[in-house]
């Protein structure tokens, strides 16, 4: 597998050569490069003034110049960037996962291929005998990869026959459906009406000719019926539906990283940057770095190579337990020395300010991996974050990852950060920023929060422990209703009083309240306005902690 | 890493010997290698004082420009309450005298640049007015509780601490300021009467005085709402109540700013409410008409070596006009754009007043000079020069030194001829119906920084409807040019321009003189046409079409007239100015001194958009990863390229769900390809626990970039979030 897995990395060593002439001679074009941008670029400028079309073109355009260092042409136009959705097929994704298994490039003619596999099931003799009638080389090749790709679909298929009819169902009716009334979709016209097969592309750039304003019409088609249009294949086929985390771990730090030269070559590229932050930082801008892949590593770098001699505050913005409390308890208590405690998070930052204010001297820098973070995101933290940054001594860098992380600042928040925007794309693996997600796709261990549910009861009094039990055997026996409220207080405070493990509604709430501090319980009110109570943890964590409980006693 | 943990999100690091800390420069990130040198700490002094002198120059000039509003509203805030000592018992002030008076300042949409004008209109009011000024921010008030809390403890607390510093007994500021948990209203007028009656008993200290002067006239209270539209309608509507209720005991004053117009006040206040107000309006200056004078006193001027180019002035000029209005973003722009030129020209060095420039020089060293014929407009102008001269400038650094001296000189002369004629140019062509060469001067500005603008089709339409002007309206224009003139430095091309103009300007008013004998004359010869016109009256349409053409061309060919012919001199002369002073700066030898062009670097820091180069190195990683084996054509992807790229493109094509199981098929489809790995292999249901992994990863890492999130629609589905693509 290893060895499999090297193989583009050998083939671009051989190509280094190659590689390192290219950037020379982009060196050595430097300056004719740049010329040809300005003029491209005084082109567009003076056509986009006041117009507004234009300008928007522009905007996709004028970016395209951000990577002036990195290619000559690159030009994505907003315009591609937000188009209306079309409706897919179900197995457009099959026809060009066969496409792209293909030899790079030779993207001709899959379209046949495709619909051949989703035929595959129904097909009826007429149509499969008109297929076969066009060029016999071109089938020939075409035929090879989709076939491979059906026949693994097949295969899977066969494994639980049950769903078979489903899938191919679903795919055929699926272009019927979304057909309504006389506006036929332009991706299956061509395909279905003319018996030739054409290719996938061109077909595809010719009905976008002809019918351009459909777009919208496509739009509303989309959206119109609710139905949705995929296969019914679940992960259960596979035989290891889900990985644990740790698996997952150990699995892919096995693979080795594809294209490292060039993904190291991108980071040399960014590290000469670094004077400039410190430079532009401590002139009063914040950063702010965009672009595909983790830019931890990047700024771990900048730390370790700028700041070893300065106060500086690192923050995990995708860590799931972040709070701005945190952040700027950490300011107030480990930078400043300040032991007190503060009603709320503006009086905090108020305290901070009048601190720096105080002390010209101080410094510090604030690296925010993931500003946009899932906790930090909230409008009043964003706010109280950005004046943060306008303080004088404070120097914010920061990184962001969502692709609609910008909304996050209006035109005030934005002129109080003082952005200055830098596109650092590194391409490197979110590991970290992930890890802490709870992904679709891996199994939940839940042994963290079993360890930690242990933990806790193992300092409590035996009657406290009682009651818990009692609370998670309630849940445990209501595991099937899906409409499980919890126990509502009155009816656990009987309960427990019958078991003699409480005497008062006093000493349950005290209880309680000990539960609620470690998160253990959590109190949800119930539309008849009865409090319940309900333990956040899975079924199977529970069931194991019972388990393991009655063990001990 | 000692930045990754489990547990925690937030780490702080202190230098272990916070003795030798030392507290870092700015200056010493001044330069791209390693060491410093003393020219880089030249240049970045030069960047600081050119920046401190352009910032104080915009603080300058905003206060100008506030000047007239202010005024007015601290006329308004102080006749606000002039009835309430003087117990004047009419009717209108019976009337009014339930009403808060309420200032509505329009701001524009500029929002940015409020804070800014409120900083400074409270300043002004807290000097000249009343010491009882709050600000408060529609983020911060979401309940009336929060106003009434906010509004007292800037109050009573500022003024608790006032008295305590002048007592020297700080003991209960702070507990004041915290234990003020219930608040009302009715504490204030106590607090109020207390204090217009202390400053009444008059006390020695310096406040008290300014108190005492004004003490006829009791201090108002000053509410100001900086952003209306963010606070919330009913905690406005209720604190208004409230506020009512004691307008009689207090002397309240708020003022309201607005970003949009003045509707929006009826709009969140129902008429019960904003019945108890008594508004009046005041309108700002446009951000517009702000832009053009900030580009009149930091572009349009000699007085600072740095220029900005073509471009990238349009840049900025086009991130204000569609993104932001806000003067204070163009600002920070251009003090981008300073420091980007200071630090990567390393010419910039000269980019400083003449005089400093001049010692400057004379302190080059053989690199700087080489430096400098590597300059491509200096490599031009020597191209130009004889070749004894050539060789001088190329071999002998003194000769080059003393060369450059010169052309710098040129250079700001070519600027103080450059900015009086192109006001000049602009007073001609501002007046034309449509302005063709731009209403503003900051468009004409930058066609003439871009090409000759004589060569341009809006210039010779401007020119040809110049050639149609009235007198009057050219006596006034030029009237106006030598106004122009006037005020700019009396030197020598300006004032014969001047004197030039002067000239024109007299002959035209002689003209007016001369005119009515001339009209006499025109009068005559109109008579003796007349009458053949007049015998012709009944004729045939081709008869009638020969005339016209007769008189078409006898027209043409008629002699023009004084005023037509002065006019064309007029004219002539201006475009001959054109010609002559308005050279595009890149014709000037040296410009790159002190012209910063980066205009692309501008516009990828301030109006970045970070979701295309997301998705372009998605889309095409070989933009970024320079690697043959990922060059593709068109909107396809190789199958060697990084995983999240192959499941990004893979996406694009489902629709508002995904099927897992099916992407993952086609994931392990396309990788195994790529691999060279025989696909037909019979798998029976198993995929490769690696591809699984290395699919998982990718598809968390969509999921954190935003592209697609879980749903519960379907089991095992995830759904999409974005719209098309490429």
């Amino acid at each position: 597998m290893n060895l499999i897995l090297c193989a583009p990395i050998f083939s671009h060593s051989s190509s280094g050569i190659n590689q390192k002439n290219n950037v020379r001679r982009t060196l050595l074009n430097v300056k004719q490069d740049s010329q040809k941008w300005e003029k491209t670029e005084q082109a567009q400028e003076s056509l986009e003034v006041f117009n507004e079309r234009d300008y928007v073109e522009a905007l996709g355009a004028g970016d395209s110049g951000c990577q002036g260092d990195l290619s000559d042409e690159i030009s994505t136009a907003g315009r591609d960037l937000f188009t209306f959705q079309t409706i897919k097929r179900a197995d457009k994704m099959a026809k060009l996962a066969s496409e792209l298994a293909q030899t790079p490039g030779k993207s001709v003619t899959f379209c046949a291929a495709g619909q051949q596999l989703t035929a595959g099931q129904i097909r009826d003799n007429g149509q499969s005998n008109q297929r076969k009638t066009p060029s016999k080389s071109k089938r020939k090749y075409v035929s090879t990869t989709p076939y491979r790709l059906r026949k693994r679909l097949t295969d899977l298929a066969d494994l639980s026959s049950g769903s078979e009819s489903d899938y191919s169902s679903s795919d055929s009716e699926g272009g019927e459906e979304s057909t309504p009334g006389g506006v036929s979709n332009p991706r299956l016209t061509p395909e279905a009406v003319t018996p030739t097969p054409t290719p996938g592309k061109t077909a595809v750039k010719k009905s976008r000719k002809l019918a351009p304003p459909s777009l919208v019409e496509l739009y509303f088609e989309a959206h119109s019926s609710s139905k949705v249009l995929t296969s019914d294949c679940t992960l259960q086929k596979l035989q290891t539906p889900k990985l644990d985390q740790e698996t997952l771990e150990r699995l892919v730090s096995d693979d080795r990283v594809p294209f490292a030269p060039e993904i190291r070559q991108l980071n040399k590229q960014h590290e000469k940057l670094f004077r400039k932050w410190m430079l532009q930082t401590q002139l009063g801008f914040s950063l702010v770095l965009y672009g595909l892949g983790s830019k931890r590593e990047l700024l771990e770098e900048f730390r370790c190579q700028m700041l070893q001699g300065d106060v500086h505050v690192v923050v995990n913005g995708f860590f799931p337990n972040i709070t701005l409390k945190s952040i700027l308890n950490s300011i107030t208590e480990e930078v400043l020395g300040y032991e007190g405690t503060f009603r709320n998070p503006v009086d905090q930052l108020n305290y901070i300010i009048r601190a720096f204010q105080e002390d010209s001297t101080l410094d510090l820098y604030l690296l925010i991996h993931n500003i946009d973070g899932q906790m930090l995101r909230g409008d009043r933290n964003q706010q109280i974050l950005g004046q943060l940054s306008a303080i004088p001594g404070i120097h914010l860098l920061a990184s962001i990852d969502h692709l609609n992380a910008p909304l996050m600042w209006d035109q005030t928040r934005n002129c109080l950060f003082n952005w200055l925007w830098y596109e650092v794309t590194t391409f490197k693996s979110y590991a970290e920023e992930t890890s802490y997600e709870n992904s679709l796709l891996v199994k939940q261990s839940g042994a963290l929060a079993l360890s930690s549910l242990i933990h806790v009861l193992r300092s409590l009094t035996p009657n406290a422990r009682g009651i818990f039990k009692l609370l998670a055997r309630f849940q445990l026996e209501n595991k099937d209703n899906s409409y499980y409220p919890g126990l509502s207080f009155q009816d656990f405070y009987q309960r427990c009083r019958d078991a003699f493990l409480v005497n008062s509604n006093l000493t349950l709430r005290a209880q309680l309240t000990e539960f609620r501090d470690h998160k253990l319980i959590r109190n949800k009110k119930g539309a008849d306005g009865v409090e319940y109570l309900i333990i956040p943890v899975d079924m199977a964590t529970l069931t194991d902690f019972l388990e393991m409980e009655d063990k001990e006693t | 890493m000692a930045t990754s943990s489990v547990s925690r999100g937030c780490f702080v690091f202190k230098p272990k010997d916070s003795k030798k800390r030392k507290i870092p420069v700015a200056a010493d990130f001044f330069n791209k290698g390693d060491a410093i040198s003393e020219s880089d700490r030249l240049q970045f002094s030069t960047y600081e004082s050119l920046w401190q002198q352009m910032k104080e120059e915009t603080e300058r000039f905003q206060d100008n420009l506030n000047e007239k509003i202010f005024d007015s509203l601290l006329s308004f805030i102080k006749n606000s309450h002039i009835h309430l000592n003087s117990k004047v018992n009419d009717w209108s002030y019976r009337m009014r005298c339930s009403e808060i008076p309420t200032a509505a300042v329009v701001l524009g949409v500029n929002v940015p640049d409020h804070e800014m004008t409120f900083q400074r209109f409270s300043d002004l009011v807290k000097q000249s007015l009343t010491p009882h000024v709050v600000c408060l921010h529609g983020k911060e008030c979401t309940t009336v509780k929060q106003v009434l809390q906010k509004v007292l403890m800037h109050l009573l607390g500022g003024t608790v601490n006032d008295e305590e510093a002048e007592e020297e007994d700080m003991h209960h500021s702070t507990p004041l300021s915290q234990r003020r948990i219930h608040c009302s209203m009715a504490s204030l007028p106590g607090w109020y009467k207390a204090i217009t009656q202390t400053s009444g008993s008059g006390s020695p200290s310096k406040k008290r005085k300014s108190c005492a002067v004004e003490k006829e006239q009791a201090p108002p209270i000053v509410i100001i709402f900086k952003d209306l539209e963010t606070f919330l309608p009913e905690v406005l509507q209720n604190f208004i109540t409230i506020c009512s209720n004691y307008i009689q005991q207090l002397p309240l004053v708020l003022v309201f700013g607005i970003a949009t117009s003045p509707i929006t006040i009826h709009r969140m206040l129902p008429h019960a409410v904003s019945s108890l107000l008594c508004i009046e309006l005041f309108q700002s200056l446009s951000c517009s008409d702000h832009l053009t004078t900030v580009i009149d006193k930091l572009v349009l001027t000699t007085k600072f070596p740095f220029k900005l180019s073509g471009k990238v002035l349009q840049v900025l000029i086009v991130i204000f006009l569609y993104h932001d209005f806000s003067v204070r973003n163009f600002v920070k722009g251009f003090q981008l754009s300073l420091l980007e030129h200071f630090y990567s020209q390393p010419l910039s060095l000269l980019c400083c007043s003449l005089d400093e420039a001049n010692g400057r020089i004379r302190n080059l060293a053989h690199g700087d000079c080489e430096r400098i014929r590597q300059v491509p407009s200096f490599m031009r102008y020597v191209d130009c020069q004889d070749s004894e001269k050539q060789i001088e400038l190329l071999t002998n650094d003194q000769y080059l030194k003393d060369d450059v001296q010169k052309l710098l000189k040129d250079l700001h002369i070519y600027h103080e001829n450059y900015f009086p004629v192109l006001k000049c140019l602009h007073v001609f062509t501002s007046s034309l119906p449509k302005y063709p060469l731009g209403k503003q001067i900051r468009e004409l500005y930058v066609t003439c920084l871009e090409r000759n603008v004589w060569e341009t089709e809006e210039y010779s339409s401007a020119f040809q409807l110049l050639g149609m002007m009235a007198n009057n309206e050219l006596v006034s224009l030029l009237q106006k040019c030598i106004d122009v003139l006037k005020s700019s430095k009396q030197q020598k091309p300006l004032t014969d321009i001047r004197q030039k103009l002067e000239e024109f300007l007299s002959k035209f008013q002689k003209l007016d003189d001369i005119a009515p004998e001339m009209h006499d004359k025109e009068g005559d010869e109109n008579n003796k046409t007349s009458p053949e016109k007049s015998l012709q009256k009944k004729t045939d349409l081709y008869e009638l079409q020969k005339t016209l053409m007769e008189m078409k061309k006898s027209r043409r060919s008629k002699k023009l007239s004084r005023f037509e012919a002065l006019r064309m001199e007029v004219l002539e002369f201006m475009d001959k100015l054109v010609r002559q002073y308005l050279l595009p700066p890149e014709t000037q030898p040296l410009h790159e001194v002190i012209y910063f062009s980066g205009a692309s670097t501008i516009r990828r820091h301030l109006n970045a958009t970070p979701r295309t180069a997301l998705q372009t190195a998605l889309s095409k990683p070989y933009n970024y990863l320079q690697n043959e084996a990922l060059r593709s054509e068109g909107e396809t992807i190789t199958n060697t390229a990084p995983d999240i790229c192959i499941v990004y493109k893979l996406h694009l094509e489902c629709g508002r769900l995904i099927n897992l199981y099916d992407w993952l098929q086609a994931f392990v489809t396309v990788v195994s390809a790529s691999e060279g790995q025989d696909p037909d292999k019979p798998s029976k249901g198993q995929v490769d626990q690696v591809l699984h992994a290395r699919f998982i990863r990718a598809v968390s890492e969509l999921e954190f970039l935003g592209f697609i999130k879980p749903t519960k629609q379907k089991t095992d589905h995830v759904a999409r979030l974005t719209w098309g693509g490429f």
